[in-house]
């Protein structure tokens, strides 16, 4: 493992209790990585260990810096991290500003570079009507407002989120969620997200780190991640393919909207958003199916070409394909679940061009990251005008 | 026949040294607290069950003890000839000393279960908010602990004040230098002086609920800021 100043570099092996935890991996200083999995499979504990609020023997550096190694060793309190908790964690006897100030005076007083303001913190948040209000008159997904906010104004160089909509009702997850997507798309630090909730990935990350008992299983781009068989998340009843989608046209006649993705484009109803503009699409795998010719009539207005990647047997009825986009199989990664029988009949195989049906498609709010872009010049951008545009 | 000038001394005396002891409690006890509050330690009960000790032990027990210990020839009164006495037994610090022995489990008890009840928690966040572990027991573990700094204040003071049989055995009855208001009532009934003793006996009563009603009373109100 390399110390670059373009990822963390984590590797924890050792034993808390009765559980034991041998990982190693490597995120990007920039975008939202998940650590993702079951409960009990140790994203908490390695989000601790890289907290340093947990100690197993390891290494960690973060941006080609060193926290850990088996001579050094960072105590929490001189990382320059944020941690947003499960449960929000305010302190009961400061009020919503001065709890917002805590980690932003010992930051200052730490020498940091300020690079988040108050106001800014305030106002992108929405805090302004709450800031003299004592923590327990307010709501919990205004209290994790707060709790990311107070996180951020840390001067943190990497944030750290334990699970934050876990403990929130739905309305408050819904609540806090577009914050989330915002947060992403504007901060230029990068974020570490624990997380057992799919959908919740799918939204937000741009890399995983699948975890299962205590060690890392696969890790990657989520788009390459979600729709590679061999793993678990391909075989749950809900696996679904991520794409980048760019907005296109708006076909006010049938009020479908054009949007294209890597090696193809797509329909999809109702009004998405400004031409340009991206979007994350998610395409679940029992909504793709294939057929061998271009049909001639079919209900279906999603019809792309798409190349055979790879095949594996899900059970004794169905299979999951993989599939890349376009004539030469050269675009986005598709995932499709069909029978074993249809397998059969059609004589599907590797290499071998198909047409897939896209029976339905989800919007998700977020637009995705521009991959296009490179990491350096994303973070210099997003400090040349702030954190906030 | 009353002698109003006669009640005083005891009563400078017993504030002086309940206040004295309440202070010095704090800065000990805390630490003390803290300790068994955070500690892994597997002996950290038997250090526990020591504070205790005073809770159960008989006070004449402990005043014995304390009057072979601090005494001439004791360890105490090594110390004492330090400071050029002879003895420990029957002076204020010999008091004070009984007294923050015989108090002790009355203050940390408290403070342990107020910084027992928050949790880890709060002290992490506290870190990754960059605030050293120092930093964070007087910005954070204090001020949530307050419910339990102030019970343990009014706890020990009170309980100093009538605190009756450590301070005989090491303190004897010497007017002015020894005699608390507690032993002071013991010696006005010994002596059939019913009125001085009508008089320190009802307004312990006084102040005992005093001090009890303005405890719960801060102690609601600190809740209700918690909410």
């Amino acid at each position: 493992m390399t110390d670059s100043p373009d990822t963390i570099a984590a590797r924890f092996a050792g034993s808390l209790g009765s559980f034991t935890l041998d990982v190693a991996f490597t995120a990007p200083m920039q975008g939202l990585t998940a650590l993702f999995g079951a409960s009990g499979s140790g994203k908490t504990t390695i989000l601790r260990c890289i907290a340093g609020l947990a100690r197993l023997p390891g290494r960690l550096s973060v941006g080609g810096e060193v926290w850990q190694d088996d001579r050094i060793f960072r105590f929490t309190h001189e990382r320059p991290i944020g941690y947003v908790f499960q449960e929000a964690s305010l302190f009961p006897h400061l009020s919503v500003r001065d709890n917002l100030r805590y980690g932003q005076r010992r930051a200052a007083r730490a020498g940091a570079q300020p690079t988040i303001s108050e106001s800014d913190t305030v106002a992108f948040l929405g805090l302004d009507r709450m800031l003299e209000r004592a923590p327990a008159t307010l709501s919990g997904g205004e209290r994790q407002r707060v709790a990311i906010g107070r996180a951020l104004l840390s001067q943190a160089r990497v944030l750290l989120m334990d699970e934050p909509l876990a403990a929130l009702d739905l309305n408050s997850k819904e609540e806090i969620l577009p914050y989330l997507e915002a947060l992403h798309e504007r901060l230029a630090i990068p974020m570490l997200y624990v997380s057992h909730d799919l959908s919740e990935v799918q939204r937000l990350a741009d890399t995983i780190v699948l975890l299962e008992k205590g060690r890392v299983i696969a890790t990657g781009p989520l788009s390459d991640v979600l729709t590679d068989v061999n793993l678990p998340s391909a075989r749950r009843p809900d696996a679904s393919a991520m794409l980048d989608a760019e907005v296109g046209e708006f076909d006010a006649r049938y009020a479908l909207t054009h949007v294209s993705v890597s090696g193809g484009n797509l329909l999809v109803p109702g009004r998405i958003g400004e031409p340009g503009s991206h979007r994350r699409v998610r395409v679940a795998a029992a909504d793709v199916s294939l057929v061998a010719e271009r049909p001639s009539a079919t209900t279906i207005s999603n019809v792309l070409p798409a190349r055979i990647v790879e095949m594996r047997p899900l059970d004794d009825a169905q299979v999951n394909v993989v599939l890349q986009l376009g004539q030469d199989g050269a675009g986005a990664r598709l995932l499709a679940r069909v029978t074993r029988r249809s397998a059969e009949m059609l004589s599907l195989a590797p290499g071998q061009q198909v047409f897939a049906q896209v029976k339905a498609v989800s919007m998700l709010r977020r637009r995705a990251a521009a991959k296009t872009t490179p990491p350096v010049a994303r973070r210099a951008t997003a400090k040349s005008r702030g954190w906030l545009p | 026949m009353l002698d109003w000038g006669e009640l005083w001394p005891p009563i400078r005396l017993t504030l002086e040294l309940a206040a004295a002891t309440t202070v010095l409690l704090l800065l000990v006890g805390t630490p003390i607290a803290w300790w068994l509050a955070r500690s892994r330690a597997r002996w950290k009960e038997a250090v526990a069950a020591v504070v205790a000790l005073p809770l159960v032990l008989p006070p004449t027990v402990l005043g014995f003890y304390l009057l072979l210990f601090l005494g001439p020839r004791g360890p105490g009164g090594d110390v004492a000839e330090l400071f050029g006495l002879r003895t420990f037994a029957f002076t204020f610090t010999g008091l004070l000393f009984g007294s923050v022995l015989f108090s002790m489990p009355f203050v940390v008890q408290p403070i342990r279960n107020a910084f027992e009840a928050f949790g880890e928690r709060p002290l992490e966040v506290a870190a990754t908010l960059r605030a050293s572990r120092w930093d964070a027991f007087w910005s954070v573990a204090v001020p949530l602990a307050r419910p339990g700094f102030l019970t343990g204040a009014v706890l020990g003071f009170a309980h100093t004040v009538g605190e009756f049989g450590v301070v005989l055995m090491i303190g004897g009855n010497i007017p002015g230098r020894t005699r608390t208001l507690s032993v002071a009532i013991f010696d006005y009934v010994n002596t059939l002086r019913w009125t001085e003793a009508h008089i320190i006996a009802g307004g312990m009563v006084v102040f005992s609920f005093v001090v009890i009603l303005a405890m719960f009373v801060l102690e609601k109100r600190f809740s209700r800021l918690r909410g």
